[in-house]
Formats: structure tokens, sequence, C-alpha cells
């Protein structure tokens, strides 16, 4: 996974700050301010009380695995996971720089930004 | 809460076909209509509402109905993947019902078979301005993925095993032994399911459904022509629909829409899942079978691992008997959407026309749930109850 490179996701006016931070080696996350909570995947609109009012703010980038699965069949064999961000919402990933047969729910991690084919780097995490 | 009025299924058909590189999606569509008519004892002309899906051709259902050439008063093309045929048969009650149309004719067929679609493995390709997509294609999300993050939570949380989770699929094979157009006839132990390659992880090759040509049909009719013809009378008296997805990030992928629309339906039957004499229940992989049981009340949540373990699934040995024509991990998943036969296995057992070795004796109340999409991202439910009157 870490040799070949992912294809850059596409990005549109809703979340191009996202891509920009990540150029940027910036991890944000949107979060609304008329209800307090941050949500995941990034949305204008807070899916939790459907207010305009949401903003980015800076994230740690770290979190602990919620679920994962080692994909077998692939050219090069990679680990798809949901991790729970410290802040709260749980946003796919891939677990990277790991030993797949070491890793664990509930084990901690911690974003990296690796470059995609093109375009801006991705969101990955890799053990804490 | 009970329905006000209801419609019937009074015709049901399968085709046979497994494989079918001589013939087009639109060909396979109308065969099946053909034979869901016959199966009825209707024709074209009675057709007056049409339900088709994402494996229809073209945009919604104008190029299938173009093709038919049929007159209607009535069309619905919703589409949540494979359980929209069980979400049509609902629609077509509720249009019945609304005086919109008599004769409902619900199509499905597809060819990835022949047309070499691998869809569990290559990522999916959806649609990049799906708003969702950003946030997932680029990290490889498959269909067998996003199954075995489920299925690893679901063990995570519950303790579910991969042997609990064989047995599942060790009860389609006992039943799909009887039926001579199932693609897997051979049956097979706990073992041979956890030897098996595993795909991604923590789910095996045969932990996974096959991929096959063919389709179905089901006609669902008003009270009036249900009771016209000479087939066995198939109440509809529930039925529950619903979506569920990420959350907005409260992700818990060890449930399935399956407890809101199996909830819906069990309330508008007014009966429980300990009612239930036989289940269709969608069967991608074995991990969704787990989760639909445990969602529509037929065992405790977190307790399905062993309520489907020692062939508790099997019809004439088992409390719950399910998918007895082999289901879709072991007979066929035409175009990748199993809904449709789910219905038509249960429609067969109401009839009392399910192979003999399978057949569920007395079964007058049956249940068939369908998940469309993925269960680890965003899915809908669809759960249909049936009564033989
Ligand atoms: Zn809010």
């Amino acid at each position: 996974m870490s040799e070949t490179k992912n294809p850059a996701p596409p990005t549109n006016p809703e979340t191009e700050m996202f891509w920009k931070a990540a150029s940027e080696g910036r991890f944000i996350l949107r979060k609304c301010t008329a209800c307090g909570k941050p949500h995941w995947y990034p949305r204008a609109i807070c899916p939790f009380c459907f207010s305009d009012k949401t903003e980015w703010q800076d994230a740690s980038g770290r979190g602990t695995i919620y679920s994962y699965s080692v994909t077998r069949r692939a050219a090069e064999p990679y680990v798809i996971a949901y991790v729970t961000l410290e802040e709260g919402p749980t946003m796919m990933t891939n677990i990277v720089d790991c030993d797949s047969k070491k890793l664990a729910i509930g084990q901690k991690v911690r974003l990296v930004f690796k470059p995609a084919a093109a375009g801006p780097p991705l969101p990955y995490f890799r053990p804490a | 809460m009970t329905r006000k009025a209801s419609a019937y299924i009074a015709g049901a058909f399968e085709h046979p076909t497994r494989k079918a590189p001589d013939k087009s999606v639109a060909q396979l569509h109308a065969e099946v209509a053909i034979g869901a008519l016959e199966d009825a004892g209707l024709t074209k002309h009675d057709v007056d509402g049409y339900f088709c899906a994402g494996d229809a051709p073209g945009t919604g259902p104008l190029s299938m109905v173009d093709y038919m050439n049929l007159r209607l008063r009535h069309v619905d093309s919703t589409n949540i993947g494979g359980s929209s045929y069980l979400l049509h048969v609902a629609h077509a009650a509720e249009a019945i019902a609304a005086g919109k149309c008599d004769v409902a004719l619900i199509t499905l067929a597809g060819r990835p078979r022949s047309q070499g679609a691998e869809r569990g493995i290559a990522p999916r390709r959806d649609n990049p301005v799906q708003p969702d997509f950003e946030w997932e294609h680029a990290f490889g999300l498959t269909t067998l993925n996003t199954y075995g993050m489920c299925a690893m939570r679901h063990m995570y949380e519950f303790g579910t095993t991969s042997e609990q989770l064989a047995w599942i699929k060790v009860a389609a094979s006992h039943h799909a032994q009887h039926n001579p157009n199932a693609m897997l006839r051979n049956v097979v132990t706990v073992e041979d399911v956890i030897n098996s390659p595993m795909v991604a992880d923590p789910l095996h090759r045969l932990d996974s459904c096959v991929v096959s040509d063919g389709g179905g049909a089901l006609i669902v009719v008003k009270p009036e022509i249900a009771r016209s013809l000479k087939r066995p009378l198939i109440k509809i008296i529930g039925t529950g629909e619903a979506v569920r997805g990420q959350l907005g990030g409260a992700v818990d992928i060890t449930t399935s829409a399956a407890v809101w629309s199996g909830a819906t339906a069990f309330a508008e039957a007014g009966v429980t899942a300990a009612d239930i004499k036989y289940a269709s229940i969608y069967d991608s992989f074995t991990i969704t079978v787990l989760m639909q049981i445990e969602d529509l009340g037929f065992c405790e949540k977190g307790r399905g691992g062993e309520f489907v373990s020692g062939g508790n699934l099997i019809a004439g040995v088992g409390r719950l008997p399910f998918n007895t024509d082999g289901g879709g991990l072991c007979n066929n998943h035409p175009a990748n959407r199993g809904g449709m036969t789910k219905a038509i296995e249960a429609v067969r057992q109401l009839r009392g026309e399910a192979h003999p070795a399978v057949q569920v004796k007395n079964c007058a109340l049956a249940l068939a749930n369908g998940i469309g999409g993925q269960l680890g991202t965003r899915h809908g439910s669809a759960t249909l109850i049936l009564e033989r009157e």
C-alpha cells in the first residue's frame, strides 16, 4: 500500500478546504457551532441539526481502530479500516506502515498524510 | 396498525439460467415477466403497473416499458440495490390500495457472470458526484472488505466466531443439494468454510455469495383479481423499508436497517418473529444473514452466532428454515441483487411448492428480508411478511 499510490479523490467547492489543508499537512474536521458537534464526512450542513453554521477546526489526528479488514484479493494486500477520532467521529481510511497480523480493534493510531497518484495527499493512519 | 387494504402475490418466476452469454439483459427481463405472468394465469395486457430497479437497462423504467411495449397507469423504479424488489412488492401493494394499478409486474435480471464483472473484488465504480465517494473510494473500498469490517466488529463486540458464521453457509448448502438449478450443490462442512481462502478478513471465500446471471419476476394484484385466479392466495400483511448509513460519523456497523424495517413490518402484520415459519434472509455474505436475524428479532442482539449454530437454519432440523433454494450463498445471485429470489422462495414455501426435501410443513407465515448497498457504509433494508390465506 505504501508503494502503490491511490487515486486522488475528486474535490468540490464544499470540501476543497479539507484538501487544501491536507496539502499543507494539516488535518481538519468540520464542526457545527449551533449544536457543537463535529461530524464525518465533512459537510456544509450539519447532519445532526441541519444548521448551516458549520466551520473547520484543527483535529488531533489521534484515534483508535473501530474495525478493519485485510483485503487479500488485491495486487498488494491492504488494510481498510474505520478509525474513531479522539474528537468523536469515525472515518474510513487505510492503516499503513503496519504488520496487518498485529492489528486489533481498539488499537491507538495516528494520522499520516501520504501522496496520492495526483492532487492532494490522503489521510491514512498508522499504529501510534 | 393493521393494513386497511391488502394485495396478493399471484405470480412468481425465477429464471433457470445461471449463465446467459447468448441473451441480452432486456431479453432476460422480458423472459422473467412472461414466466411470472404464466405462473399467475395473466397476460401482458393485464399489467398496468411496472416496477424495476438499477439492473433494468436504461433510465428508470423507460427502456424496459418500451421494450416490452406495456401500456401502464403506474411506474416505480426506486433503487435501493439488491433489496429493491422486496420494497417494490410493498410499493405495489400501496399503489394497488390507492387504486393506481391492479396488476403490478416487478422484474429483475442481469448477467454479471457473462460480463465478467467482479463487483466484490474491484473497487466500486460509484458516481464521483455522490457525496461519500470522495472519502471512501481512494481507500480501496470494495463490497468484500466493507462486509469484512462488519464481521470483524461483530466478532469484537459479541464474540461471534468464524465457525458460527460458517454454519450459515452449511445450512444453505444442505438446501442447495436439492435444487437442480443451484450453482453450488455440494454439501459443505464448517471446516470446509473456514479452510477456504481468506478473501477479506475475517471472511472466507465460502462466506461469500456466488456470481450468476439470471433474474426473476413477481406479479402483485388486487384482492378481487387474486381470488379470480387459480393460484394459492399469498397475502402481503406487513411491509417495512429503511435506509441506514454512517450516521454523521456515529458509525455502528453491527446493526442493519433491518432493525427499523423489520419493526415496522411486524407491527403492521400484528405478528412477531416467533410466529414466522420460514424466512428468506438476504445472504450476500454469512455476516449479512447473522445481522439481519438479530435485527429482525429472531434472537437477542449479539446472540446470532449461537442461534445459527448446529443447523438451526436447516429445514426439517432447525427452528428457522432459511433460504431453502440455497440462497445467494449456493443457488444464484442474479445481477448481484438477491432480493427478488428471496421473495420468490418465500412464495414457494407458502404455496407448498418448495422442493419436498425442504418444504416447511404448514407454512402459513413467512418473512423475506433484503439488504441493498453495503452494510458497512450505507444500505437499504426491505422487509415483507406474507401469509397464506
Ligand atoms: Zn449541528
